[in-house]
């Protein structure tokens, strides 16, 4: 069982909530975690709380990263949290993006699991991850 | 669902649990393969399908099978943003070929099951067709689609990798693309040339061509209506029973043959010690494989146990 665990790759939904812009930064965080071992599924722009949680309920996701890179993030990573909370979902939410320092306390008080920025390796990325799936497990 | 589509995909024990449990739900559901080269817009078309299924009242569910990165184990499943881009229905599972061939074998058809199980009808199965595997993976379809790319020399690609031989219905898709007439164009000259046809069913025919724009949806209608064509005659003929009782055969004879390796590992690791001597008698290699081959194919063999923990 533990072997298993240990041999099944981690499965991370990756997605942006909101309207803005376009996925380069995505698709860079997306093959960092490829390049970690995970399996993403890719969700790519604009993608609305309520389907990530569908999703993640489909794809038995073991966490969930969202980009952030408007404003946004105080009010959607919440939000993102919430919902899964009301799915019963015990996934923990992983917010990368530019986050001033201020915002971090509160993100994490609202149940956001880690914070990346964007200067984060690719090994911080990769280790974050699973240190949060572990943190649940 | 979601959970138990993981532990499909892990194998093992408890996947085995989970298939015995499906089993007598299944057989309901028509399956429904869909392969060629990336790029070719299989997503996209899949997206497609699910939507005129779903306006005809199915319940769909959707595999889509991607490589995972042979370096590092990961792999990006990026299917789903052209799939759900059209519905919000269908249960969609991404799923990573995660190296081992043999696995996938198995666990494709174990989760088609499983959606098939579940009410889930059609279950539709997206694979890049490039190699064996994938390949093999198609053999778990009751329809299987090819899908051409107006790209260079597609039609002659898809030959090589012998989808021409698997196929019973092609797709030329981006008929927008001034290409896609040419392909259509060789590929009625490859099926006439090569009399490989997998719509055997067509007495004298060919498999089907249907040009597919999967970006406005032109070809959509025709081609979900070949495909319940093809369905349909299946079953009259009788040859759906014949193609999942063949199907039946495969998986069982893949399931032996891993037992069988597995088995015989144990055995080697037991018989032989670190520094490669046989312990016990020195004999011809012949002499020595038959003796321990009986020794396999003995009911009740105790190296059962042995190969629960191999490099003990
Ligand atoms: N022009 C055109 N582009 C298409 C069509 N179908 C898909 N595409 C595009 O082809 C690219 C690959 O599509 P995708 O569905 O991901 O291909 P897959 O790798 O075979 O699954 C995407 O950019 C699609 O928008 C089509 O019928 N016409
Ligand atoms: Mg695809």
């Amino acid at each position: 069982m533990v072997e298993d665990a240990a041999e099944t790759p981690l499965r991370i939904v990756l997605a942006k909530i909101g309207f803005d812009g376009h996925d380069r930064g995505l698709r860079v965080v997306a093959r960092i975690l490829r390049d970690a071992g995970c399996e993403v599924i890719y969700l790519g722009l604009r993608q609305t709380t309520d389907n990530i949680v569908a999703v993640a309920e489909q794809e038995d996701a073991d966490a969930i990263g969202l980009s952030m890179h408007n404003a946004g993030h105080m009010t959607l990573a919440p939000k993102m949290v919430e919902a899964l909370r009301a799915a019963d979902m015990d996934i923990p939410v992983v917010v990368g993006g530019i986050i001033p320092d201020d915002d971090i306390e509160p993100l994490r008080q609202a149940g956001v699991a880690a914070i990346l920025g964007p200067g984060a390796s690719a090994e911080e990325v990769g280790r974050t991850v699973r240190d949060v799936v572990n943190a649940r497990a | 669902m979601g959970r138990l589509l993981s532990i499909v995909e892990r194998g093992g024990p408890r996947a085995d649990e989970v298939a015995k449990l499906a089993h007598p739900h299944v057989g309901q559901a028509h399956v429904i393969g869909i392969t060629g080269p990336p790029g070719a817009g299989k997503s996209t078309l899949v997206g497609k399908l699910v939507a005129e299924a779903e306006n005809a009242g199915k319940r769909p569910a959707v595999l889509a099978v991607d490589p995972s990165s042979p370096l590092t184990g990961g792999a990006i499943l990026g299917d789903r943003v052209r799939i759900d881009a059209n519905n919000l229905e269908a249960f969609v599972r991404s799923v990573a070929t995660r190296g081992h061939s043999g696995g996938l074998a198995l666990s494709v058809p174990g989760s088609v099951r499983v959606f098939d199980a579940a009410g889930f009808d059609p279950v539709i199965v997206e694979t890049v067709g490039v190699g064996q595997v994938e390949v093999d993976v198609t053999a778990t379809a009751d329809t299987t689609v090819v899908v051409a790319n107006p790209g260079t020399g597609d039609a002659v690609q898809a030959n090589k990798a012998g989808l021409l031989e698997v196929a019973d219905l092609f797709v030329v898709n981006k008929s927008d693309h001034p290409g896609a007439t040419d392909v259509r164009r060789d590929l009625e000259l490859m099926l006439d040339l090569s009399h490989v046809s997998g719509a055997e069913e067509i007495a004298g025919g060919r498999a089907p061509i249907v040009m597919t724009n999967s970006l406005d949806g032109d070809g959509i209608g025709e081609l979900w209506t070949e495909i319940a064509d093809h369905h349909q005659r299946l079953i009259d003929s009788d040859r759906l029973v014949g193609r999942r009782a063949h199907r039946l055969q495969t998986e069982v004879r893949s399931r032996l043959l891993t037992a069988l390796e597995q088995a015989t590992d144990a055995l080697i690791a037991d018989r032989f010690d670190a520094t490669q001597q046989t312990i016990g008698e020195s004999a011809a290699p012949s002499e020595l494989s038959e003796k321990l081959l009986a020794e396999l194919l003995s009911p009740a063999p105790p190296q059962t146990e042995g190969a629960a923990e191999p490099g003990a």
